[in-house]
């Protein structure tokens, strides 16, 4: 009992209940008629996809900037590097490797300038950057229409411009990283090794960074930015430069997830997509001003296993089509429990 | 005066925990007398308040001992709404007003003159509209009790804070039964001219037959307003006599000398210093509570420099200001360069180091493993206790250093950890005080603050810490600036004691010096003679 007592205390039981949750889930599965394999396959899938988005709260919340609610912003730079690179008609990994070479001095610019917004209002962070996406998203909302792309497979059809809302990527990159080394086990599971070593070295790279120097400064600044300025650590510098970060992850997060997905979504595409984002850290055991990276990986697999889990198993149970119904109640009642659960360290 | 006395305490005592910090005091008040109460701090001053007021904290930790008497009847209040009924006023420190309101509006908070309306009638007496007019006229009034001038239509947020105390006493006075006032210090936040205008209207309660206790650190306003005085110090009544008659020198000794015996000396009295390592000409620091006016000093190389006084007269705003923690000016020369203000890094890089005085504030981080804490400043500042990876790539932390580096100080220091992988917030205030030392120690500087090194911690991790603080001046050299409310503290660690008095130098002593010198500089008696003091 003390050893499960303390492997509890140690994961929290939010993660351990959502754990056995889950894991029922997927015991259920084979009695209501749903593919085990398939359900194990699409979990992989959407861990992979969402991994990175997730991943970009890490850097905003380890130098005190709270939870990045501006993460549309990430993701528009990352369309705008998806668009970019389909309008270069480039295909493949290289057309993967241009969009992502267009997105990231998109997300650096944007971050920059939302890091000194950021600045300005310190203690209200969150507040703000969740305006800061919203309007960035409507901003954008106008500038797809207006922005010059030709390529006759991203344009209204009837007017010849205007990038249309969702533009298919399957002729140019799509899947180029889910089926790179892909393991075909059954019909209907194959691993997206690709997809998910990605993810894996892009933490690797986060993980690295908070070894360095300027990674120690950040995570000082976050912990405790009186301490951190004593030591002579320009506050708003280091806030500016993890802004930066958290933005370029939000724009190759989405690029990762639009391979896999197969579309790009514009226009209102990116508007909700923070909120799965920052529930899925919040549920791996993040706090306002402390993320790790197994927070980031727990939280993914955690809030993506049971959104794609609950409606197919609950479905069957029911026997009726309403799984985009429970999928919204399930998603939102994860986010609205996360959000819940956001806790305050309080120096004691 | 051979009336009756309003107030009387009998044997007053009381202990938190076993820890006596009053010890049968006994004293007399007569209606309109003015009672100055003086004593450093802690010396048990508020814990007499606290209990004359029945604060809850006194009863929570087991009451106290002897009696009150007030108006000749034996009392225990239960509380300050009680007390206040009872027609005691208190006017605290800290403001107790709403911003918002006017100071008319905060005189007769929650004693409105209400006007009656058909409504009432109908709807009973919570409606019942207030009367501004009313209103007006009588904080009007009670201002002009006081003999100053305050708009009573000015808002309290608008107000400078010598308005705001103003306003308070008269919230006090305006309630028609108060007959004893309790002052505490007063004209800490008043000027000069302000503060005189209070002792007058003080003088002018008093004739009405208002009593009074007034506390204040001031010496020579207790002198000029009070009939009596009584000293408080570690909980006894140390002194107690006509304020008259009384002289500066001898209340100023009562109150600092401790019961201990000899100061121990610092051992090699007499020891040579080399030229002045960091000069500070009118420096001036703006933080709250703490705002240092003007100081120009000088510290020898090699010395530890004592900085004493009372709180919130500016000993702690030095470190703070120069090493860019609040908005400071002046000039501040280390080893002949100038530090630019206003930048931590300027003073870091030039070798000075600093243990704050807000351990878990600014000190430390807490969630973060010992070992961090202690390599933080040095890493960032030198680069030290990093490797480059990939060729020189990647800049890496060094775990392996960080361990080294907390193992030597975790043993030099006798920190008391599990490992230097703890988390700091899990250690106790002396072990986290370590820490904040080795940070310090850890950047090997020139010239280290040490701001209030053993507030909060016990007796034993005091000598540890003051010890610590002494060899490695000897060891290493280290010139050491060191703030401290202990006066004791002070004489025994350092070589010189400068003396800082509303935010300007009172004057620097030895060590060895008369305890009455020091209470003078303390309270600010020697004030306008300053120059002749700190030669």
């Amino acid at each position: 009992m003390g050893k499960l007592g303390s492997f509890v205390d140690h994961v929290g039981w939010p993660r351990v209940i959502i754990a056995v949750f889950l894991l029922l889930l997927f015991v259920a599965a084979p009695f209501v008629e749903v593919r085990l394999d398939a359900s194990i396959g699409d979990t992989l899938v959407r861990f992979g996809m969402n991994g990175v988005l997730v991943l970009a709260m890490v850097p905003m919340i380890q130098s005190g900037c709270g939870l990045n609610f501006g993460l549309p912003l990430g993701i528009i730079a990352g369309l705008l590097g998806a668009v970019t690179s389909l309008e270069l008609n480039l295909t493949g990994l290289a057309g993967f490797a241009a969009a992502l070479a267009i997105a990231v001095p998109f997300g650096l610019l944007f971050g920059w300038a939302y890091g000194r917004l950021l600045n300005k209002v310190k203690g209200g962070e969150m507040m703000i950057a969740t305006y800061v996406g919203f309007s960035s998203v409507a901003f954008m909302c106008m500038m797809w229409l207006l922005l010059p792309y030709r390529n006759p497979t991203m344009v209204w059809g009837y007017a010849g411009k205007g990038l249309r809302t969702t533009i298919s990527v399957q002729e140019y990159w799509g899947g180029v990283l889910s089926d790179l080394l892909g393991i075909r086990v059954t019909d209907f599971l194959s691993v997206p090794t690709g997809m998910l070593l990605f993810v894996g070295l892009m933490c690797l790279l986060v993980w690295a960074f908070f070894h360095t120097k300027t990674g120690t400064a950040m995570t000082a600044v976050g912990t405790n930015p009186d301490f951190a300025r004593a030591s002579g650590i320009d506050i708003d510098r280091m806030r500016t430069l993890s802004v930066m970060m958290s933005t370029t992850l939000g724009a190759v997060g989405i690029i990762v997830y639009q391979q896999s997905f197969g579309f790009i979504q514009l226009y209102m595409g990116p508007f909700f997509m923070a909120f799965p984002s920052v529930a899925a850290i919040l549920i791996g055991g993040a706090s306002v001003h402390k993320a790790t990276l197994t927070n980031v990986l727990i939280g993914t697999f955690l809030f993506q296993g049971i959104l794609t889990m609950t409606p197919s198993v609950i479905n069957s149970m029911l026997q009726t089509d309403m799984s985009e119904v429970i999928r919204i109640i399930v998603s939102n009642g994860m986010i609205l429990y996360a959000l819940t659960r956001v806790t305050r360290v309080n120096s004691k | 005066m051979t009336t009756e006395p309003l107030l009387s305490m009998e044997g007053v005592g009381k202990a938190f925990y076993g820890n006596r910090v009053l010890r049968d005091v006994n004293f007399s008040l007569a209606p309109g007398e003015i009672l100055g109460l003086v004593g450093e701090n802690g010396a048990g001053k508020s814990t007499l308040m606290n209990i004359l007021f029945g604060m809850p904290v006194i009863a929570e930790t087991g009451g106290y001992e002897g009696t009150i008497r007030f108006q000749g009847r034996p009392v225990s209040f239960s509380g300050p709404l009680d007390a206040l009924d009872a027609g005691i006023g208190m006017v605290h420190q800290e403001f107790s007003l709403i911003p918002g309101f006017s100071a008319a509006e905060n005189i007769v908070l929650n004693r409105e003159s209400l006007k009656s309306s058909l409504l009432v009638e109908v709807f009973g007496e919570r409606i019942r509209p207030v009367d501004r007019g009313e209103i007006f006229r009588r904080g009007k009034g009670a201002i002009e009790k006081l003999g100053v001038s305050i708009g009573p239509d000015m808002l309290v947020s608008e107000m400078p804070v010598g308005h705001k105390q103003f306003t308070e006493i008269a919230r006090e006075i305006e309630k028609a039964d108060t007959k004893l006032l309790v002052l505490d210090e007063p004209t800490a936040v008043l000027t000069e001219s302000e503060a005189a205008i209070l002792l007058e209207s003080m003088r002018r309660l008093a004739s009405e037959g208002i009593s009074i206790i007034f506390i204040s650190h001031r010496l020579q306003e207790i002198i000029d307003v009070c009939d009596r005085y009584i000293v408080l110090r570690d909980g006894e009544v140390v002194k107690e006599g006509e304020a008259k008659t009384a002289d500066l020198r001898d209340i100023a000794r009562a109150m600092v000398g401790r019961s201990v015996a000899a100061v121990e000396s610092s051992g090699d009295e007499g020891r040579a210093f080399g030229e002045p390592i960091l000069s500070l000409d009118r420096l001036w620091v703006d933080m709250p509570g703490e705002t240092v006016r003007e100081i120009t000093l000088d510290v020898r190389r090699g010395e530890i420099l004592g900085i004493g006084g009372l709180a919130g007269q500016g000993k702690l705003g030095i470190a703070n200001g120069i090493m860019g923690l609040f908005p400071a000016g002046g000039t501040v020369t280390f080893e002949g360069c100038p530090i630019t203000l206003n930048d931590p890094r300027s003073a870091l890089s030039s070798g000075i180091a600093f243990v704050s005085e807000d351990r878990r504030g600014v000190g430390l981080l807490l969630e973060e493993p010992i070992k961090l804490n202690i390599a933080f400043t040095a890493l960032q500042m030198q680069n030290r206790f990093l490797k480059k990876r990939f060729g020189g790539l990647l800049t890496w932390r060094d775990e392996d250093a960080l361990d080294e580096l907390a193992r030597e100080y975790i043993e030099s220091l006798a920190i008391r950890c599990v490992s230097g992988d703890q988390k700091a917030q899990e250690l106790s205030g002396g072990n986290q005080q370590k820490v904040c030392l080795a940070k310090a120690f850890a950047v090997r500087p020139k010239l280290l603050f040490v701001s209030e090194p053993t507030r909060g911690i016990d007796v034993g991790a005091k000598k540890l810490v003051l010890d610590t603080i002494r060899r490695h001046n000897r060891e290493y050299g280290t010139t050491i600036l060191m703030t401290s409310s202990e006066l004791e503290e002070l004489r025994s660690v350092c070589d010189r004691i400068a003396i800082v008095q509303e935010g300007r130098l009172a004057g620097i002593l030895p060590p060895q010096a008369d305890r009455a010198e020091f209470g003078l500089l303390l309270l600010g008696a020697t004030r306008g003679t300053t120059g002749e003091v700190a030669s």
